[in-house]
């Protein structure tokens, strides 16, 4: 069984996506068996430490997972048409206009030597037949909306703060009205004060335009401010899947456990209560067998080294792979 | 007292171009630190807190004199060490040292593990080759990379990200200094082991009597590890006094700002934005507004802010603020 959402259909179903690295060592196992699902007008968090798969999930979607890496099974259902199945003409027209991935670090990959006004208006019209002027009429209130100003049209990358690269970026991954954007870190270079307005934009987006986000970090404090469905990955595979609020109160997986642990939290007399997850995550040339977090789980007993648990939902909403819940 | 710095300025002039100089345009300056008084006590964990731009890390390389300043003092243990002359500043060298924020790009990435440590001892002529040895083997096992023959021979690419600033801690470490700089020494790190460098760095701190001056714009990891912190803004102090009550009761608008900005926990994609925005970004550091620094961002502006600025003064045991409610 799947996790998948109570209404009608979801807007978005990943069920058992597989991805592989084939590498001169050998065959990395980066995503395995990954299924999830996110609803219209939802905002969904994919967390988990550096090397998780979390981003090549996120390429996986709109099948741009770059070399070597390759998709060998599972279905990406967008309004339940199989992403995966598609030719690549067809998947040409979901890139842009019907997901948007803003990859990780995207506000430095802005080209230096063209406006950001035309860069915003190439990619609108390289998907609607659009005169140059209506699209940099388009590309202007793009940049009003996302509050750089459409004054800025003519500025240079150079020219714009991190703050509003990162802005004008989530411009143009919103210029042909997706419905879902995946962001990978886009707050993660930046300062607090300007990672907090860039989370204030994100639920404006949502209130004035309903798209639903894909939110990938290692943050997770940055996660449980933002949205409201939380996914942890470990080593390839989903752990644990629940509303973010509950996750943040009373994480099942002891993985997820450690996650909030480490969140440096600002409360009186918890000062200098630091905790953190000792080790490594593994080498996925050769994973662990059975749960792949038993190496370095404090609560590990007899079955972890010996079976594989499964996402199962535990109770309304709330699924994890754990032993301890089986 | 450990370290005093005084009225400490760093200008950095800005390149005309021909055509400003053609006109005879004034050469104009980038007012990085313009104007710092604190003191850093013996065995503290001082902190440096603000937004990029701000002047932090220009502040961590002065203090360490990578920098030469515009004017200015700092005393360590009561000597001015920009006085030292250059030839014997290398002794002191030793007891000051720094750690920076992306241990991939301060490690020379040719050179092994125990090569990379044991560069500072060769470089202070420390010790015979069997004693460095001792000294590395010592350092490896301070910073946690056990067991040492193992990581002696790895290159920085080997390690995960943790581990390189481990390596990058045990280089400084490795001369016995008495005052460390670390700049942003995990944001570059997963949060999940972010904590565990935090409490190597208190550990060694303990254990060997040292004295921290952390620069960072993450006011939680302030709070953790600090005993004092200062907020920048704009090349200026405007607010100083112990971590928790600075963080748990902030007093300027800015750091009320930067507390505010903290991710909340359970706030959901529906929550209102935060209450106290604060508008815009940082002043450019070449044309810095008159009065006080922060007011075109302040929302609790008035007139007299504009006009005159206001001095860093003692506004109730320990805590210093520089704005004008406060007086």
């Amino acid at each position: 069984m799947y996790p998948s959402g109570t209404t009608s259909r979801s807007l978005l179903e990943v069920r058992d996506l597989q991805v592989v690295y084939e590498t001169r060592l050998g065959r990395v196992d980066a995503v395995s068996r990954v299924s999830f699902y996110i609803d219209r007008r939802e905002f969904f968090g994919l967390g988990g430490e550096s090397g998780c798969g979390k981003s090549t999930v996120a390429y996986s979607l709109v099948r741009e997972v770059p070399a070597p890496g390759r998709i060998v099974g599972g279905k990406v259902l967008l309004d339940g048409r199989d992403i995966l199945s598609l030719r690549e003409e067809e998947v040409r027209k979901i890139r842009w206009k019907e997901i948007s991935v803003i990859p990780q670090a995207a506000m430095n990959a802005l080209n230096p030597i063209y406006t950001i006004g035309d860069q915003i208006a190439e990619v609108i019209m390289e998907h609607e037949l659009s005169s140059k002027r209506d699209a940099l009429a388009r590309a202007e209130e793009l940049l009003d909306l996302v509050g750089v100003g459409g004054h800025r049209l003519r500025s240079y990358p150079h020219e714009l703060s991190g703050g509003q690269k990162q802005r004008a970026v989530i411009a143009m991954a919103l210029a042909l009205n997706p419905s879902l954007v995946v962001a990978d870190e886009p707050t993660t270079a930046l300062d607090v004060v300007v990672q907090a307005q860039i989370l204030d934009l994100f639920k404006k987006m949502k209130m004035e335009l309903g798209m639903s986000l894909m939110f990938i970090s290692h943050d997770l404090a940055t996660m449980f401010d933002l949205v409201d469905r939380i996914a942890i990955m470990y080593a390839g595979k989903i752990v644990e899947i629940g509303p973010a609020a509950k996750v943040a109160d009373d994480p099942l997986h002891p993985y997820t456990e450690l996650l909030v642990r480490s969140i440096p939290r600002i409360e009186r007399n918890r000062r200098g209560k630091l905790e953190y997850i000792r080790g490594s995550p593994p080498n996925l040339l050769k994973p662990p067998s059975a749960c792949r977090f038993h190496p370095r789980c404090p609560k590990r007993f007899k079955p972890c080294a010996d079976r594989e648990p499964l996402l199962i939902e535990v109770e309304r909403g709330r699924w994890v792979a754990c032993h301890l819940f089986a | 007292m450990l370290i005093k710095v005084k009225d400490l300025r760093k200008f950095f002039p800005v390149r005309r171009s021909l055509s400003d100089v053609l006109r005879g345009r004034p050469r104009k300056f980038i007012r990085a630190v313009n104007g710092l008084n604190f003191n850093i006590m013996e065995n503290e964990v001082f902190c440096l807190a603000g937004e990029s731009g701000c002047g932090k890390s220009t502040t961590g390389r002065l203090l360490v004199r990578l920098l030469e300043p515009t004017s200015g003092e700092v005393l360590f243990q009561g000597e001015n060490i920009y006085e030292i002359p250059k030839e014997q500043f290398k002794d002191y060298r030793k007891k000051m040292q720094i750690i920076f924020q992306d241990p991939y790009e301060s490690l020379n990435l040719r050179m092994t593990v125990y090569d990379l440590i044991e560069e500072p001892l060769s470089i202070h002529e420390i010790g015979s080759k069997e004693e460095r040895f001792d000294m590395v083997y010592q350092a490896l096992e301070d910073v946690g990379l056990e067991p040492p023959e193992d990581f002696m021979i790895r290159y920085p690419h080997q390690l995960s990200g943790g581990e390189r600033q481990r390596v990058a801690i045990a280089r400084a470490l490795v001369l016995k200094p008495k005052f460390v700089v670390a700049d942003e020494p995990v944001s570059m790190l997963d949060v999940s082991v972010r904590a565990g460098i935090l409490k190597l760095m208190l550990d060694l701190k303990e254990k060997y009597g040292l004295t921290y001056f952390l620069i960072t714009h993450d006011l939680s990891v302030a709070y953790h590890v600090c005993d004092r912190i200062a907020i920048m803004y704009a090349g200026k102090i405007v607010e100083i006094g112990p971590a928790d009550s600075v963080i748990l009761e902030p007093m300027h608008p800015y750091t009320k700002a930067l507390v505010d900005a903290l991710p909340k926990i359970g706030r959901r994609s529906e929550a209102p934005p935060r209450t106290t925005p604060i508008r815009g970004e940082v002043p450019s550091p070449i044309d810095l507004p008159s009065g006080c620094l922060f007011y075109p961002r302040c929302i609790d502006r008035f007139d007299l802010c504009e006009k005159e600025e206001p001095p860093l003064v003692e506004v109730s045991k320990d805590r210093y603020v520089a704005c004008h409610l406060y007086k």
